[in-house]
């Protein structure tokens, strides 16, 4: 089980308090109206399914109930590093972690 | 005293006599065997029967890596467990055990015929045999392998013992209490560590309690061990024993295994016999140590051939000579040290033969000393003996040529070829495993997780070496952990250090094909199989272990891997790490799915949500079932009804009277704040910017796929408040979603989302007396139909109570839904039922709301929609405000595939005879006489009797079924096609004037 830091609690905490919510940075079109058929089949189904640091959303289902994002190395499971939602995409190197 | 009891030898209880069954034959064993040991001390090898072959089997192992003496157990009714490690069942008073694979008995087994007919039941045999005649599958091979399949017998009754949970955190968790182990769990509790040590024995020590020669600073090694056990009990270092450690998981985090009552002779009552720990850890010291690996040559799996260091822990631990006359194989020096100790003992032991050509002088020399012979250069090339080992033959090996044979009488064969790191626990971490060649092992490489691995489970060997090793490993710990530790060190003499070589298949002068050497006992796979893998084109050890079932019985391997390794990376010409090494998984050893469940089961299984108006249900005979967590009335049956009358004549009473239903579970959302209207317009198909306060409107979310995902009526409390109701089932989900959308795409909508699915209980009322039953009870509030027409909503007060008000029908009559506050919700149903009376009124239950709300053709969200259904598939398309630019879903209803033609809608569906219904979810065809696999059209969503209509009904997506109103399709069944009439969804008062009465 899952140690994960909540950015808003500031505690790590089991993995059973958190819900996963897919992949993060993917940003509902402001006008889903002007896309294309194609861009917007790409905004619903198509993920990046990275081997490696995978950037995604979690829940702090059971504790403050908000949404956050974590980078996760898909390889080893292990969350590098947590951060607030709207939040710019922080770099490897901006958690700390070697790459 | 048994034949084969060593007096004085052994830790076991000569005091303490214990009567055990085994094969409905009573011995007698003592306090502190294993059943293997107590069944050796009679000289009784033959245990069990193997799996494919059935073949003769006897222990091979002293542990719990043991893949032949397996049993069935049983403790009394319901207590019965199959394939028991024998060599890990302690003794107890009244222990029942069975040999298991056989048929009629043991020693004469039916199934053995399976070993003549091995030819056919080569490597890839389940690929190969059954594949033709296609037929064949259903009416031969399918009935036989089930007939024949499963290790062992499934036990039939439920189980009646309890098993615990403990979640727990620690310090520093040690893996493993023999040498290594207890001086990582000293060293780091000496340094102020919080330590939990844990073995999967009874009791710690490992290696040192088969091995009382070594002595430890001046103390011989069991007392040691009793002075270590006192210290480590005075530092408060927690100790668990008969505790397996079977799984290794994210961040330190443990799974652990507790036995707890199967070694009493009476398991206190109520005690629980397993208990799971789930323990956190900041950091872990492995100390598994290592496992011995068989030899492969012919006939290495005969009763009585066992490994060497197994024989040396039934001599030393429990006191037992696991023959008169054993020789020893081997191609590693720990097996010397065996032959030393039996020869100690009083056994004759006429030879060892050794693979190697040069072998340590002192070893040969305290050979000489105690007259064993010894034969250096040798391979055996073969066995005898039908129910145990009579015979062995080698050979000696030069240049590569096998040379004359010589045949020694024996009752046992004690074979050593190396040892195996275990390496299980380091490698669920995935860390990374480094193949070391000179060893002919994998050994530790780089793990992600705060561990230290140490002693024999990294390669070393010696006792001298498992101690400092283990020290340096708790050292590391602590300071780990900001502790400040000191390196301990022990003076080890008599140690018995040692090293080996490794071989595949020893080499024999037979013909290949004539080689019966076994790689994996439990399995059955022999050396023969795994080249014949290779040959037929598997490369990888991944596809080999699947092609032949090498590793993949209930031991994993243990024993069985590293040789199948390298006779495959023989046979490809290749080294081993390039073949490569199947993955570990938990759990390490085979666990019971009670210690799974622990204590949620029954009715902890999960938990049951109740209503305020449970108990009067409860109380007036409700018939329940189970809606997501919620346990609901499905329906009240009054005398001798079954279902079917019952629900008919709620039914009946709703549509001619007045009805009751605790409509409680309904998921309600309060949804509040300036920008409510305009999140609810984002979320929903709906327009609610013009929904004025006090009224309500049915409302309708997708998916931004597009996709039905809820629907429910919400009522505009205020400008700013919306009470918002879901499926039963979905208010989660719903909240869920909707705070996704507010959280991360739209923060700056000024809303608060607050569940109130459990402040509010619901009473439906419905019939065309509905309002007449409520007339005396509200307070208030006009509820006449002008002054509150359908889709109205207000507060008011009813039987005394707060209330908030809805006038809604989900049945097509004249409807209301008071929601009162939880706490109120018995008191209000009891109000509404006294009130009511004089109008005959009935409470009805989820199945008659079904059937009602089926007559109207009001569909159910998760029912009649399965993710791929679209407003307009549903005939909703009405729900969508027009005029909005956007909404969750909106720009998904204009792709290419929601508007093409031919998608399946949503109708009603009549059978030709009204009696016949309709099973749901059965499949539709256009053509019941097309030829197989038929094109389905669509399928049955909703199927009952409509006790309204006198005759069956059933709702259904159809392909483009609204524009097939009155033609026929078919519903192929086992018992023949049923043909039914497409019709409008709406079976029941289609203009719907009731409701608006
Ligand atoms: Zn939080």
């Amino acid at each position: 089980m899952l140690l994960i830091h909540c950015p808003y609690c500031d505690e790590s905490l089991p993995e059973m308090e958190f819900a996963y919510a897919g992949e993060a940075h993917i940003a509902r079109p402001v006008d889903p109206n002007a896309v294309s058929d194609d861009e917007w089949r790409d905004h619903l189904f198509v993920r990046s399914n990275v081997r490696g640091p995978h950037y995604e959303r979690w829940r702090h289902v059971h504790g403050c109930a908000r949404f956050f994002n974590a980078v996760r190395d898909t390889v080893s499971d292990r969350v590098l590093g947590t951060y607030a939602a709207g939040a710019p995409r922080p770099s490897l190197a901006d958690l700390g972690v070697e790459e | 005293m048994s034949r084969y009891r060593i007096a004085g030898k052994g830790r076991v209880d000569s005091g303490q006599p214990i009567q055990f069954s085994f094969d409905g034959r009573t011995y007698d064993g003592l306090r502190g065997d294993t059943l293997a040991s107590a069944l050796l001390s009679h000289g009784l090898h033959l245990m069990g029967r193997s799996f494919k072959y059935h073949r003769p089997r006897g222990p091979v192992s002293a542990g719990s890596e043991e893949p032949n003496a397996l049993v069935g157990t049983t403790r009394g009714p319901g207590r019965f467990e199959p394939n028991t490690r024998a060599t890990m069942q302690e003794l107890r008073h009244g222990l029942v055990a069975e040999s298991q694979n056989r048929w009629p008995h043991l020693k004469f087994d039916a199934g053995a015929v399976n070993d003549a007919l091995s030819p056919l039941f080569s490597a890839g045999f389940y690929y190969k045999t059954f594949m033709w005649p296609r037929n064949f599958w259903d009416k031969v091979y399918e009935p036989v392998i089930r007939a024949a399949a499963g290790l062992g017998r499934a036990p039939v009754a439920e189980d009646p013992d309890t098993y615990a949970a403990r979640y727990a955190h620690t310090g520093v968790l040690v893996i493993g209490a023999g040498p290594a182990g207890i001086a990582a769990a000293l060293t780091a509790a000496r340094a102020g560590s919080d330590v939990t040590l844990a073995d999967e024995g009874p009791e710690i020590g490992g290696s040192l309690l088969s091995d009382p020669g070594i002595s430890i600073d001046g103390q011989g090694a069991w007392d040691w061990l009793a002075a270590r056990r006192e210290e480590l009990d005075d530092l408060g270092v927690t100790i668990l024993t008969r505790t397996t450690a079977i799984g290794y998981y994210h961040q330190n985090f443990l799974g652990l295994v507790e036995k707890l009552t199967d070694h009493l002779d009476e398991a206190p009552e109520g005690a629980p016999r397993e208990r799971m720990w789930r323990i956190r850890a900041g950091h872990v010291v492995l100390s598994q140590g290592a496992l011995e690996k068989p030899l492969i040559f012919d006939g290495n799996d005969r009763p009585g051939v066992m490994l060497a260091g197994a024989a040396q822990t039934y001599l030393n631990r429990y006191g037992v000579a696991v023959g008169e006359r054993p020789v020893v194989v081997t191609s590693h020096d720990s097996a010397w040290y065996a032959a030393f100790d039996l020869a100690d003992a009083g056994v004759q032991v006429p030879v060892i033969v050794d693979t190697r050509d040069e072998v340590r002088d002192d070893l040969r020399r305290e050979a000489r000393l105690r007259a064993i012979e010894v034969l250096t250069g040798q391979t055996v090339t073969g066995t005898a003996g039908r129910l145990r080992v009579a015979s062995l033959t080698v050979n000696p090996v030069a240049g590569g040529t096998v040379g004359e044979a010589r045949t020694f009488r024996c009752d046992c064969l004690l074979m050593s070829g190396g040892w195996t790191p275990s390496l299980h626990l380091f490698s669920h971490t995935k860390a990374s495993l480094s193949w070391d060649d000179e060893a002919k092992a994998f050994l530790p490489d780089k793990s992600i997780e705060a561990l230290e691995i140490a002693g024999a489970s990294r390669g070393l060997w010696g006792y001298g070496a498992a101690l400092t090793d283990g020290a340096a490993a708790g050292r590391a710990a602590a300071e780990a952990l900001g502790q400040a530790a000191e390196t301990t060190s022990w003076d080890v003499s008599g140690d018995r250090t040692g090293t080996g070589l490794s071989h595949g298949q020893l080499p024999t002068d037979r013909a290949p094909s004539r080689v019966r050497a076994f790689v994996d006992y439990q399995n059955d796979v022999t050396a023969k199989d795994i080249r014949l893998a290779v040959k037929e084109g598997m490369r990888s050890i991944e596809h080999v272990k699947r092609y032949t079932t090498t590793g993949m019985a209930t031991d994993q391997g243990k024993l069985s891997n590293i040789n199948a390794l390298m006779i495959a990376a023989e046979a490809l010409g290749t080294t081993p790490p390039r073949v490569g090494l199947t993955t570990f998984r938990p759990p390490y050893t085979p666990t019971t799915f009670g210690a799974f469940a622990g204590y949620h089961r029954g009715a902890a299984f999960e938990v049951t949500r109740k209503t305020p108006i449970d108990g009067w249900a409860e109380a007036h005979g409700a018939v329940w079932e189970p809606v997501g967590q919620w346990r609901r009335a499905r329906y009240f049956p009054q005398g001798d009804e079954d279902m079917e009358a019952a629900v008919a004549r709620e039914c009946r009473a709703v549509r001619a009277g007045v009805g009751a239903f605790d409509a409680s579970t309904l998921g309600k959302i309060d949804v509040t704040g300036p920008d409510a209207a305009e999140f609810m317009n984002r979320m929903y198909t709906n327009a609610w910017t013009k929904l004025a306060p006090g009224r309500a409107r049915y409302g309708l979310l997708l998916g931004e796929d597009g996709y039905v995902r809820d629907d429910g009526v919400v009522g505009r409390i205020g400008p700013d408040r919306f009470h918002v109701t879901t499926t039963t089932g979905g208010a989660a989900r719903v909240l869920n979603m909707m705070e996704d959308y507010l959280q991360t795409e739209w923060p700056d909508l000024d809303v608060w989302l607050t569940s109130t699915t459990e402040q509010w209980a619901v009473v439906a009322l419905n019939g065309p007396e509905a309002r007449r039953v409520l007339e005396s009870l509200v307070a208030g509030l006009d509820i006449s139909a002008d002054a509150f027409p359908m889709m109205s909503v207000a507060d008011c007060t009813v039987a005394g109570f707060p209330a908030r008000l809805f006038r809604l029908s989900f049945t097509g009559e004249l409807g209301f839904e008071i929601n009162v506050p939880a706490r109120h919700g018995r008191a209000l149903w009891e109000a509404v039922m006294e009130s009511g009376k004089a109008h005959g009124i009935t409470p009805y239950g989820t199945e008659a709301m079904h059937v009602l709300r089926a007559e109207k053709g009001f569909i159910i969200v998760g029912q009649d929609t399965d993710g791929t259904v679209t407003p307009e598939d549903l005939g909703l398309g009405w729900t969508i405000g027009k005029t909005k630019s956007d909404f969750v879903g909106k720009r998904s209803l204009a792709r290419p595939d929601l508007v093409a033609r031919g998608r399946k809608q949503f109708v009603g569906l009549l059978t030709a005879d009204g009696a016949t219904r309709l099973e749901e979810g059965a499949q539709i065809v256009d053509d019941p006489d097309q030829p197989l696999p038929m094109r389905m059209i669509g399928h049955v969503t909703s199927s009952y009797h409509s006790a309204a209509l006198g005759r069956s009904i059933a709702l259904a997506v159809v392909e483009n079924g609204r524009d097939r109103m009155g033609e026929t399709v078919h519903v192929p069944m086992p018992g023949g096609s049923v043909a039914a009439t497409i019709a409008p969804g709406v079976f029941y008062d289609p203009d719907g004037g009731r409701a608006k009465l």
